[in-house]
Order: C-alpha cells, then sequence, then structure tokens
C-alpha cells in the first residue's frame, strides 16, 4: 500500500481562494503614475522648487503616519502608498514658493488629524490633501502669492526671495475680466497658480491613464467639469461666453480637483446616482464660490463641502437587488 | 436574448491545466469510504455492518423523508460502520469497505432496452432516479427526483448546467466532449418526465470543443446548445437561469417560482446511466488539477476515494498549500485529506503558496468594486458595514441573505476584505436570531 500522507500544512480559509492582482497598492501606485506628467509640468514651469516642495511633502505624510502607527500601536499600512498619494496631491495644491515647515505642518493635519484619527484608509470624511490645503489657508498670504510661469522666474529651491508674481487666470476672472494669458498657455500649463494645477494636458493625460487601468471611472470628473461647462457659459462675464467657458475650465484647479481629488473612493458616494448628484454639486459650489466667494479659487472647498454630503448621498440611487419582489423594483 | 447576468469578474479560469486531458478510469482504491450523506436532507441510516459482504452498486444507506439511498462503489467485506472525516469539515457517519477486487456487481443492476425505456411512466422514472441515489453534481448536491417530482406542470424551461465557470474545472467540459450522447440521452429522460419538447444546455463560449460536440450531437432532439459569455458566475444556478430567459428567481424562492429547473450536466449524465444501464451513481468524474500538480487529470473515480490517493496520482512539485473540494471561487478549504470524494465533488483543487494573498486587519476603501461586480446587485460594502454593528436587524436589511457567496466581490476587493467570510457569519447570525425569536 502506497505510504499515507494525509496531513500536509494545510491552510484552511473561506473561500475564495484566488484573488484579483488588484490591490490597495497597485491602485495607489497608478494614481501616483498618473499624477507624475502633471509633476513633471509643474517642473517645467515653476523650476526644481515644484519638486523639492513635493518630496517634502511626500515624505512629510509617510514619516508622519508611520509615526502614528508607532504611537498608538496601530498596524503599519505605509506600504499601501496612500500617505505617498496624499503628499503629492497636498503639494499640488500649495504655490511652488510655499515655506517646506508650512508644507510640513499641513501634512501633520491632512495625516494626523484627517486621516489616523478617523481610522486611517478608507475611514476619513473629507480629503486629507485638501483639508491639509484648507488649514493651511491659516497663511493667506503665502497661501496666494502666484510666482510668474517660466524658467526665468522660477523661485529658488531654497529662498523664495526676490520672486517676480503675477495675477493668475482665475484672479482675472474672479473680478470680472478675461484673463491675461491665453487659453494655449492654460492649456499647456505655462500659468502661475499650484504645483500641480496649471497644465491641464498633463492632468488629462493622467485621467486617460486612471480609466485605461480602470482605477476610476469617468462619471465623477464628465460630470463635475461639465457642470461647471454648463454654468460658466450660460452665465459668463464678458462677452466670450465660449473663452470665459474654456478659462473657467483650464485656467484654475477644476481638473486636478475633478480628476484626483473628486474621485477619492473613500469621500466619494459609492451609487452611481450619488456620485453623479456629488459630482453636480462640486461643479455647482465651484462656480458659486468662483463668482461670489471671498477667493477666487472654489474648486477645493466644493469638493470638501461634498465630501461632508456622501454619508446622505449613499442612500440614494441604490441597486435593486436581484430577485427583488415586483413592488420593490418599481420604487 | 441578452444571455447576461449582473456584474461577474474574469478570474484566470486556469483550466489548459487540465482542460485536453482525456477523462480516466481511476483504479478503485483498497479502501473506500461512503458517507451516509451526500445530499441536501435527513442522513441515510446504514443498512449494513461490520464484516457484511457487499457488493458493487448494492444500496448501504436509505433513509424516509427528503433522502436518497447511497450505494458502495466497490465489492468487498464492510471493515467498519462510524463517523469519519467529510470535505464539509465536520465528520458523517460513514460505512468503510475493504476491496476486494473482484467488481461483483449487484444483481438489481439490470440495462433496459430503449422499448423498456420508452414504456417507463414519469413517475417510474422518478423512482429510478431516486433508487439510484442521483443528486445535483454540480455542488448543491439537492435530491434530483424531488427537483422532478416537484416540477411536474410547473416548469417550462429545462436549463442544463453546463457552464462551469470556476477555474481550474474542466469535468463538464471533458463530459460534453466525450460524452455527449449520454448527457443528451439524459436531458431526453428529463424532458420526457417533465414533458416538455425543449431544453436549454447552458455552456461558456470558452469551451469550443464541447459546443462542437453538443451541436454535432442534439439533431432533433429539442436539445438547444446556448452559448454564454465566460464569466464567473455564470454556473451560478440563479444567473444561468437569467442569463438563458431573462427571469429572475424571486428573492428567497426556488427556480421552480419562475417556471425553471436546472440541472447539472453530470447529473443528466447519470440519470442516463441509472436509466439505460440500471447503474447508481456510485462514481463520477472528478477534476484534479491546481497549479502545482505535475499531471492534472479528469478522473472517473469510485464515489469514496480518498483526496490523497487522487492528489498523489497527480504528482505535485511542492507541498500543497491548499487543498479545495471545488474551485478557488467557492471551493472549501480542506484540512483532512482521508476525506472521501462525494457525489457533488467535481474537482478537487491543489494549490501552491504563491496563491497566498491574504492581509491582516485588512480596511475597506470604499472603492465600491464589490457593488460592480455582485451578480446579485447587492452592496457588500454596506453589508459589511452593517456586519459590525452586530445587530441581526440591520444585517437583514442590507439583504446579506440574498448573498450567494460566489466570492465576486471578495475576488475583486484590492484591500483584500474578507468579504465572503464575513457574510458566511452574518448570514449565521441572521438565522441564529430567526431560530431565538421563533423559540419565544
Amino acid at each position: 500500500m502506497a505510504q499515507m500522507k494525509y496531513y500536509y500544512e494545510l491552510t484552511i480559509s473561506s473561500s475564495p481562494h484566488v484573488h484579483s492582482p488588484v490591490t490597495t497598492k497597485t491602485i495607489m501606485r497608478d494614481v501616483l503614475i498618473a499624477l507624475a506628467p502633471a509633476l513633471i509640468m509643474g517642473v517645467v514651469v515653476f523650476g526644481f522648487r515644484a519638486l523639492t516642495v513635493t518630496a517634502v511633502s511626500v515624505l512629510a505624510c509617510y514619516i508622519f503616519e508611520k509615526l502614528w502607527c508607532k504611537l498608538m500601536k496601530q498596524d503599519d499600512k505605509t506600504y499601501d502608498l496612500s500617505a505617498c498619494v496624499t503628499g503629492v496631491l497636498l503639494a499640488f495644491v500649495c504655490p511652488p514658493t510655499i515655506a517646506y515647515w508650512q508644507i510640513v505642518l499641513g501634512a501633520a493635519f491632512a495625516i494626523l488629524l484627517v486621516k489616523m484619527l478617523f481610522g486611517g484608509i478608507g475611514r476619513n470624511i473629507v480629503n486629507p490633501a485638501l483639508a491639509g490645503r484648507a488649514f493651511m489657508f491659516s497663511w493667506p498670504v503665502a497661501m496666494s502669492t502666484w510666482v510668474k510661469a517660466g524658467w526665468a522666474n522660477q523661485a529658488s529651491i531654497f529662498s523664495t526671495a526676490d520672486i517676480v508674481t503675477e495675477a493668475t487666470p482665475l484672479a482675472n476672472m474672479h473680478q470680472g475680466l478675461m484673463p491675461d494669458a491665453s487659453l494655449v498657455d492654460m492649456f499647456i500649463g505655462n500659468i502661475g497658480g499650484c504645483i500641480g494645477e496649471t497644465s491641464a494636458l498633463a492632468l488629462l493625460i493622467g485621467f486617460v491613464y486612471l480609466l485605461y487601468r480602470k482605477v476610476i471611472s469617468a462619471r465623477i470628473p464628465l460630470v463635475y467639469i461639465g457642470t461647471v461647462a454648463v454654468l460658466t457659459f450660460l452665465f459668463p462675464m464678458g462677452n466670450d461666453r465660449i473663452t470665459w467657458m474654456a478659462a473657467q475650465l483650464f485656467g484654475g484647479g477644476l481638473m486636478l480637483g475633478a480628476i484626483f481629488m473628486a474621485t477619492d473612493y473613500v469621500t466619494s458616494p459609492i451609487t452611481k446616482l450619488g456620485q453623479i448628484v456629488y459630482a453636480v454639486g462640486c461643479g455647482a459650489l465651484t462656480v458659486l464660490i468662483r463668482y461670489f466667494g471671498g477667493y477666487n479659487e472654489g474648486v477645493s472647498y466644493a469638493i470638501l463641502i461634498m465630501n461632508a454630503c456622501v454619508v446622505l448621498l449613499d442612500r440614494i440611487g441604490r441597486p435593486v437587488k436581484y430577485g427583488a419582489p415586483k413592488k420593490e423594483a418599481a420604487k | 436574448m441578452a444571455l447576461s447576468f449582473f456584474g461577474g469578474v474574469h478570474p484566470n479560469d486556469n483550466k489548459t491545466y487540465a482542460r485536453d486531458v482525456a477523462v480516466q478510469e481511476f483504479p478503485e482504491p483498497d479502501i473506500v469510504v461512503i458517507p451516509m450523506s451526500q445530499h441536501i436532507g435527513a442522513p441515510c441510516k446504514p443498512l449494513v455492518k461490520k464484516n457484511d459482504l457487499v457488493k458493487k452498486g448494492q444500496k448501504i444507506g436509505d433513509n424516509q423523508g427528503l433522502c436518497v439511498p447511497v450505494h458502495a462503489s466497490v465489492s468487498g467485506k464492510v471493515k467498519s460502520v462510524e463517523a469519519k472525516a467529510h470535505s464539509s469539515g465536520t465528520t458523517m457517519m460513514s460505512v468503510v469497505i475493504e476491496n476486494d477486487h473482484l467488481g461483483t456487481l449487484d444483481e438489481s443492476i439490470q440495462p433496459r432496452t430503449q422499448e423498456e425505456v420508452d414504456a417507463l411512466t414519469p413517475e417510474e422514472l422518478i423512482n429510478i432516479i431516486r433508487e439510484a441515489g442521483i443528486v445535483g453534481m454540480g455542488g448543491a448536491s439537492f435530491p434530483t427526483h424531488v427537483k422532478l417530482s416537484g416540477g411536474i406542470g410547473k416548469v417550462d424551461t429545462i436549463i442544463v448546467n453546463a457552464g462551469e465557470c470556476e477555474p481550474y474545472i474542466t469535468s463538464d467540459d471533458r463530459l460534453c466532449r466525450e460524452m455527449p450522447n449520454e448527457l443528451i440521452s439524459g436531458i431526453k429522460i428529463v424532458m420526457k418526465i417533465l414533458g416538455l419538447k425543449e431544453a436549454h444546455i447552458g455552456i461558456e463560449d470558452n469551451k469550443p470543443e464541447a459546443i462542437r460536440s453538443l451541436k454535432a450531437n442534439v439533431a432533433d432532439s429539442g436539445v438547444i446548445v446556448d452559448v454564454l459569455p465566460a464569466m464567473y458566475p455564470q454556473g451560478a444556478e440563479k444567473q444561468l437561469i437569467q442569463a438563458v430567459t431573462g427571469r429572475q428567481v424571486p428573492s428567497g424562492g426556488l427556480p421552480a417560482a419562475v417556471g425553471c429547473a436546472v440541472f447539472n450536466a453530470a447529473t443528466c449524465k447519470a440519470i442516463h446511466d441509472a436509466v439505460y444501464e440500471g447503474m447508481p451513481l456510485i462514481k463520477r468524474i472528478v477534476t484534479v488539477s491546481g497549479d502545482i500538480l505535475m499531471e492534472p487529470k479528469n478522473l472517473m473515480v469510485p464515489i469514496g476515494t480518498s483526496y490523497n490517493d487522487l492528489i498523489e496520482a497527480c504528482g505535485h512539485s511542492e507541498n500543497p498549500y491548499k487543498v479545495l473540494n471545488g474551485g478557488p471561487m467557492m471551493g472549501a478549504a480542506q484540512y483532512d485529506l482521508s476525506v472521501p470524494t462525494i457525489k457533488a465533488c467535481n474537482a478537487i483543487t491543489v494549490l501552491g503558496k504563491k496563491n497566498k494573498y491574504s492581509v491582516e486587519d485588512s480596511q475597506c476603501i470604499r472603492c465600491g468594486k464589490c457593488i460592480d461586480v455582485c451578480p446579485m446587485r447587492l452592496m457588500p460594502v454596506l453589508m459589511y458595514k452593517a456586519l459590525y454593528t452586530g445587530d441581526p436587524e440591520e444585517m437583514k436589511a442590507t439583504n446579506m441573505m440574498d448573498c450567494i457567496e460566489c466570492g465576486c466581490c471578495a475576488y475583486n476587493c484590492p484591500a483584500c476584505v474578507p468579504l465572503v467570510l464575513a457574510f458566511r457569519s452574518g448570514k449565521q447570525r441572521i438565522r441564529d436570531a430567526a431560530a431565538a425569536a421563533a423559540k419565544k
């Protein structure tokens, strides 16, 4: 009789026993890859300080999360790269002239208070990077000093003295004027603004990559951008509707917000209808704040406000289950 | 017709391991262990005792009520009647038979001619199917005679499930390729019992040879081959009904409620064997496959053969990490390889270490990928959240009881949350709460 080998070191676990190759880490990695073109454009437009600010922000976010896990004796999940994504996004919504200590404090707020205090990845209520930016508006001047775009004007890595500032397209438009910059400059990103927001082109390349990798669906970005387009087309200031609309779409943080911030899984609704309402809300609030707010950019606050509504939006548009009774299906 | 269902995933089907390996007769083992319950319903009572001599095909267990008999798969001497490990993870009263390798057939096994079969009434056929111990062989193991007798007059569509959407498994594929005539003959018997002129075979488009083989043999039998897109869980009963007929089985109801009856392909072949050969269900095709097996095989296995015998017959390049009763999406992990092959076991999947994917303390990131793939259109993300409330009412409100545990959500979850495990425990808590409420 053959030798009986009944007991190997067999592992017992619940089905399924195979898993899709997509994990939180691969998703975050894809987001980082999708953000790379915008970072490259940031460096091209604002010089190497854009890169060092981003690096400091990423490092700070990563270290703060690790530190929190250590101090709170929680499982260290920094390997999932979500802190790095927050770091890049936080840097992207700051001017390249921001002081390093300021962005480190912003990172601390984003990671420690907004993310980890609520339970870490998946449990924060608002987008950590945007909340970090909102916190950094404690230094309003630093957060709204716009270096003039172009290599000749780049800020030094170590000093932000002697920079040449300029009005951003949004600042022009906030006063009801057509922007100084051309539409082509706005689309390519050759304008003043935050590190990662200026180049619509680079952000759209990232968008296509995220769609190709099925990391996000196009629903939220398209509805968000579409809402802004429709509202600014219907209510232009100045006489050229199309240019006004295009300047509103490409001249500020809309692309960055719609593609990378509003689509954050954690802080956006899970139902399709919820996502549409959320995106329309983001678009409408963005335009309202840009038109009537004291500050000329509305994307970040619009998204933060809609983040807070997600718990309600999750309740609408729930799918009708398979085999639901007819009455329920008709509802 | 849409030929599709909600959601679904595309796991790597890994069928190339065994799909082109012809079915081989597995040599009768020296010892077989026949569990007294291989079906849903009351377990059988053993009809033999220690030291009895039994013949191949002899009935050795039966009971009243919702029950089908079990038969000896070899001839020989009863070594013991005792509780033995079972692939469900528990122990089960079983008859252990020492094979005398004589293969003496029981006298009751008499083939029937076509004329004799034609003369049988539906009631007689149903009785033959019951006495042959036939159950749903796709995994659910519901007694087939009950499904048939309950379906007369109610069922307008017969669906034969050859979907086989689980990765690695190729037993039904081989069956369709090698024994299409027996399969179609079995389907015709089902059609006769249910008084219908038509039956659908649902099969995935990743089995072109099987589709060709079936189409070449259906002739004017009234059997229609429905080619469905390869997508897991195409072979789940409710999803197959939806794909073939567009109907949805009501929540908590049976397929008969929408006029459908679904039979696994292997079950139909077993019906043919029982009616024409007089042979009870004592062997079946089992795919033994996996990424670490030297020679994955499709084997015709006597019921009661241990997993260990089958795995050793295929050889493995490293020590198994997991051994599954079934495929990797829904199969149950085994800890004891002495468990016997039972009627509903269509595959044994042996996986290596590289399949390990679990993470410690996984955290949902609310990506909603579980909602996209749920074939029951549930919201696993909310079901999982409800579990944490600990309140059975709250869990029930998320439609957790409709979950078919297909594993699509857990397969797709980037955070590797063990969703199926969670929902199994949630469902049990809902059932416990209902039982406690009924007591009061």
